[in-house]
């Protein structure tokens, strides 16, 4: 090793005190060619003239890699109840780690749970077959729509027998005097 | 104002929202004309982009009528009919300085993997999307473009995702005159890379995918040889003979994380979303494409993780080249092509469905019922 390009710290190192610095440097050699303009990047900095920045308003989560917040971002559907707990713990790791996409991906599971729950609760009752596009399954696919029908009798009953026998045990138990 | 609302994988309703409104001095509230389904719209539909809330609008390829101004945004008026790129991009940050539209950095507080996306989770930005009667268009001063007076807003809608990201696709391929080019995919993005892949002066334009209607229409409109995976007996080998042992000399990737085709591939990435989708078209692109070729990939993955033989593009000298579309880049050029007849997006457009029939547009779009290619949606003020 070359004793006279090593640091005795992690302090930047100007390039230029590098003995042969850019001598192989070839503009064509660019794979990134046509989309990224390299003769407008700037280098690493922050500093560019920022938009205005958007009010705070509902609360948003940011991404731990982010050293500031963006000028502007969406304001849809802050983060509520449970899911919105689970939400706001992923964003304590970052993008690169598992665990904040595997929180969020809980958090949208339970979040569909908040939803029906929520439609309940203002006296909607939601309309399962209609949100999944059943009007255009038995225009297009009839087969496909009796199969799905008949699965879904068939479950539907299956659990309606079931509920009935419990029922009828726990009746049976209490007339022995179980 | 009526509005698609996200209710959990595979549900989705219209539902009566409040009225968008100018949030910041360079927004738009924009009166939407046409709206349509995007396949990675499909991503979110089947529950695999993390931080799709319960409520959420989708929709990132909408154009419509400009009916609100933020103060600083001068180069819109008021009547404007305009399409608007899927990206949201301030034009002044690291990255649009450089061009990179798609990869904006003051757009997207959630991730800095990615640039602010109209109804594309909050993964991207968490924005409300175009599949609705209103929407807010921030940076509206960089974005949307004013459709020239000659074009047909079904034309417009299509230059606002589809044909830009085709379009990319090809172009990030590097194609030289007389190159074989192997697209994976024949939805609307495979479609229409086929038919930019011949701009670029391919040599050869061969289409893979497994719907034969969807075929039968890449194979007219790219023009492209189609082959159906389900009929190759091996994707890879097939290919291989097909061009002398060598293989392509370029593929792209222009399907995502929603493919079919392997099943621990499906089950992994599609079932138990182990995987950020079924990575199985990177997997034969990879694998299909000659040594030292080029892998071009625009389908939309999630933001965990792939399997993916890098090992093989490692010992081929492959290049991958990748990234979200940057349409406002591309939009003059397009704009030009549809002029002149070289690229005609609407007939891309197989149905036209009202926006209060969202859920039925949905799933026919999701299951590939009646032939669809793409659908858009309309809504009734439009």
């Amino acid at each position: 090793m070359r004793s006279d390009i090593v640091t005795p710290s992690n302090e930047r190192i100007d390039p230029s005190s590098v003995p042969g610095w850019g001598i192989d440097a070839d503009p064509q050699n660019d794979p990134t060619y046509p989309y990224r303009i390299r003769d407008t990047d700037p280098g690493s900095r922050a500093d560019w003239e920022r938009p205005p920045l958007q009010s705070e308003g509902p609360e948003i989560l940011q991404s731990i890699e982010h050293i500031r917040r963006p000028a502007v971002f969406g304001t849809a559907n802050p983060p509520r109840g449970l899911s919105g707990m689970l939400r706001r713990a992923a964003f304590r790791w970052s993008e690169s780690n598992w665990l904040h996409w595997l929180l969020l991906m809980g958090a949208d599971r339970l979040n569909v749970v908040e939803g029906i729950a929520e439609d309940i609760g203002r006296g909607i009752v939601p309309n399962l077959p209609a949100e999944m596009g059943v009007r255009a399954e038995w225009r297009h696919n009839k087969k496909g729509f009796a199969i799905k029908a008949a699965t879904a009798f068939a479950v539907a009953g299956g659990l309606v027998l079931l509920l009935r026998r419990k029922g009828s045990d726990t009746a049976a138990r209490r007339g022995r005097g179980l | 104002m009526r509005a698609m609302d996200y209710r959990g994988p595979y549900r989705v309703r219209i539902t009566e929202k409040p009225m968008p409104r100018i949030e910041h001095p360079r927004d738009a509230i924009v009166r939407v004309t046409r709206s349509c389904i995007c396949g990675s719209d499909l991503h979110l539909y089947h529950g695999m982009v993390p931080d799709t809330r319960v409520g959420t609008t989708f929709g990132h390829e909408f154009c419509g009528v400009v009916e609100e101004l933020g103060e600083e945004v001068s180069n819109l008026e008021v009547g404007d009919h305009v399409l608007v790129p899927f990206n949201i991009a301030c034009g002044q940050c690291h990255f649009c300085q450089q061009g990179l539209f798609g990869n904006c950095h003051e757009s997207n507080p959630q991730a800095t993997a990615v640039g602010g996306i109209f109804g594309y989770s909050h993964t991207a930005g968490g924005y409300d999307g175009g599949q609705a009667e209103y929407v807010r268009v921030p940076y509206a001063d960089v974005g949307p473009v004013v459709m020239p007076d000659w074009m047909d807003p079904d034309d417009a809608v299509l230059l606002t995702d589809v044909v830009p990201t085709g379009y990319q696709a090809a172009e990030m391929a590097g194609i030289q005159r007389g190159d074989t080019v192997l697209i994976f995919g024949a939805g609307p993005i495979g479609i229409m890379a086929a038919r930019c892949a011949w701009l670029f002066g391919a040599g050869r334009v061969i289409v893979i995918d497994h719907l034969e209607y969807r075929l039968e229409f890449a194979r007219s409109y790219g023009p492209a040889e189609v082959y159906s995976f389900k009929e190759l007996n091996d994707v890879v080998t097939f290919m291989k003979k097909t061009t002398d042992g060598l293989g392509a000399d370029v593929a792209i990737d222009a399907v995502g994380g929603d493919a079919k085709g392997n099943m621990l591939q499906t089950l992994f990435g599609t079932k138990l979303k182990l995987e950020a989708g079924n990575a199985i078209p990177l997997h034969w692109a990879i694998n299909s494409v000659k040594k030292g070729g080029i892998v071009s990939v625009v389908g939309v993955y999630g933001p965990t993780g792939n399997i993916v033989p890098i090992g093989n593009v490692v010992n081929k000298g492959l290049t991958i080249r990748a990234n979200q579309a940057s349409v406002k880049r591309l939009l003059p050029r397009l704009i030009e092509h549809v002029r002149s007849g070289h690229i005609e997006p609407r007939k891309l457009i197989t149905h036209r469905v009202a926006l209060d029939d969202v859920a039925d547009a949905y799933h026919l779009f999701a299951a590939k019922l009646d032939g669809c290619i793409k659908p858009v949606l309309v809504p009734s003020q439009a």
